[in-house]
């Protein structure tokens, strides 16, 4: 398909999205990751039945800590999408990326000025 | 098991301001199995304690150390070495953790880093409830295994009350009545006539009325 999309987009393969951890999560922000996204299968379409719905949960998990740290929760989101859907990966990426340039760099990256 | 419940991050960034070296201490015992203080959950506040300090450009020193049990000093002494390293200890064991840590290590300022909620088990997983209150006499058998000091919330002994209705108590609908729940069961059991027995007053002295308890076994002891 040779679709397009932000080369900054880091992508960690798992081999469903329930196997995401809280820590995962955290453990980007806190090397300094702009925004993280979760992509999981469509919302009942999961091979494990209910990995997708346990991703959801940790990704809200997750803003509210980075709300109570006082960092923009939007900084992380969860999105559904098929494995056939090429162009909404690309789209998603795409999307994300926008948002987080809006919001800038993270309040977390090293290389900030103090 | 013991269940607690995590504290706001805002509650312990503020215990721990102006220390520079953190320790967060963990707990393998109740802690770790109602998913609020082991290892896992170490690792979780731990992470979030750093990217705080490294938010606000603060060196981001919190270390991780989660230990067999805090409830047993054998256990406590494995921080002899690496205890004084540290400005703060925030341990995230039950209310007990963070005393024996102090007791322990006088010159090191320790932090409870949860709430201690209740004696209680695993519904399903992420679900805990009360079931023991730890009165020192229990009497769980004559109410068909369901304990009215611990899930009524008058803790009656002779009930039900006034306000028991439709199955529920009278504080909340979410609230089931336990004093329902006892007739249903001994009645299904066929023996409703046992709760005929009037109960008098509780000697609540082998409760926390009696004032700080300590047990001995003499066979045991040193």
């Amino acid at each position: 398909m040779r679709l397009q999309y932000p080369t900054d987009v880091r992508v960690i393969q798992l081999p469903c999205s329930g196997r995401v951890d809280i820590l995962h999560l955290l453990k980007a922000f806190e090397d300094g990751a702009d925004g993280v996204y979760v992509a999981g299968c469509m919302e009942g379409d999961c091979h494990f039945l209910t990995g997708n719905y346990k991703a959801r949960r940790k990704v809200e998990y997750v803003k509210k800590v980075l709300d109570s740290l006082g960092i923009e929760p939007e900084r992380i989101e969860m999105y559904n999408m098929s494995s056939a859907e090429g162009p909404r990966f690309a789209q998603v990426a795409n999307e994300f990326t926008e948002r987080i340039r809006e919001l800038g760099p993270s309040p977390v990256a090293a290389d900030q000025a103090a | 098991m013991i269940v607690g419940d995590t504290k706001p991050l805002e509650e312990i960034l503020a215990m721990i301001e102006g220390r520079p070296k953190v320790l967060v201490l963990g707990c393998r015992g109740c802690v770790t199995v109602c998913n609020v203080g082991g290892e896992k959950e170490v690792g979780i506040l731990a992470t979030a304690l750093r990217i705080a300090r490294k938010k606000n450009r603060q060196e981001p020193s919190i270390d991780e150390m989660t230990l067999e049990r805090q409830c047993d000093p054998e256990y406590i002494e494995e921080l002899a070495e690496v205890a004084e390293n540290y400005d703060a200890i925030v341990s995230i064991a039950c209310g007990v953790g963070p005393q024996f840590v102090a007791e322990r290590y006088p010159g090191v300022a320790v932090f409870p880093g949860i709430n201690t909620t209740f004696i209680g088990g695993a519904l399903e997983h992420g679900v805990w409830a009360e079931r023991c209150q730890s009165c020192g006499n229990c009497l769980v058998h004559n109410f068909g295994g369901l304990c009215p000091i611990a899930r009524c919330s008058k803790s009656l002994m002779n009930g039900p009350c006034g306000g028991s209705a439709g199955g529920n108590c009278e504080i909340s609908p979410d609230v089931p009545c336990v004093w329902d729940q006892i007739v249903k069961k001994m009645e299904a059991m066929g023996r409703l006539e046992e709760l005929e027995r009037v109960w008098p007053d509780k000697n609540w002295l082998t409760a926390r009325d009696g004032g700080p308890r300590q047990r001995v076994r003499e066979d045991l002891k040193q």
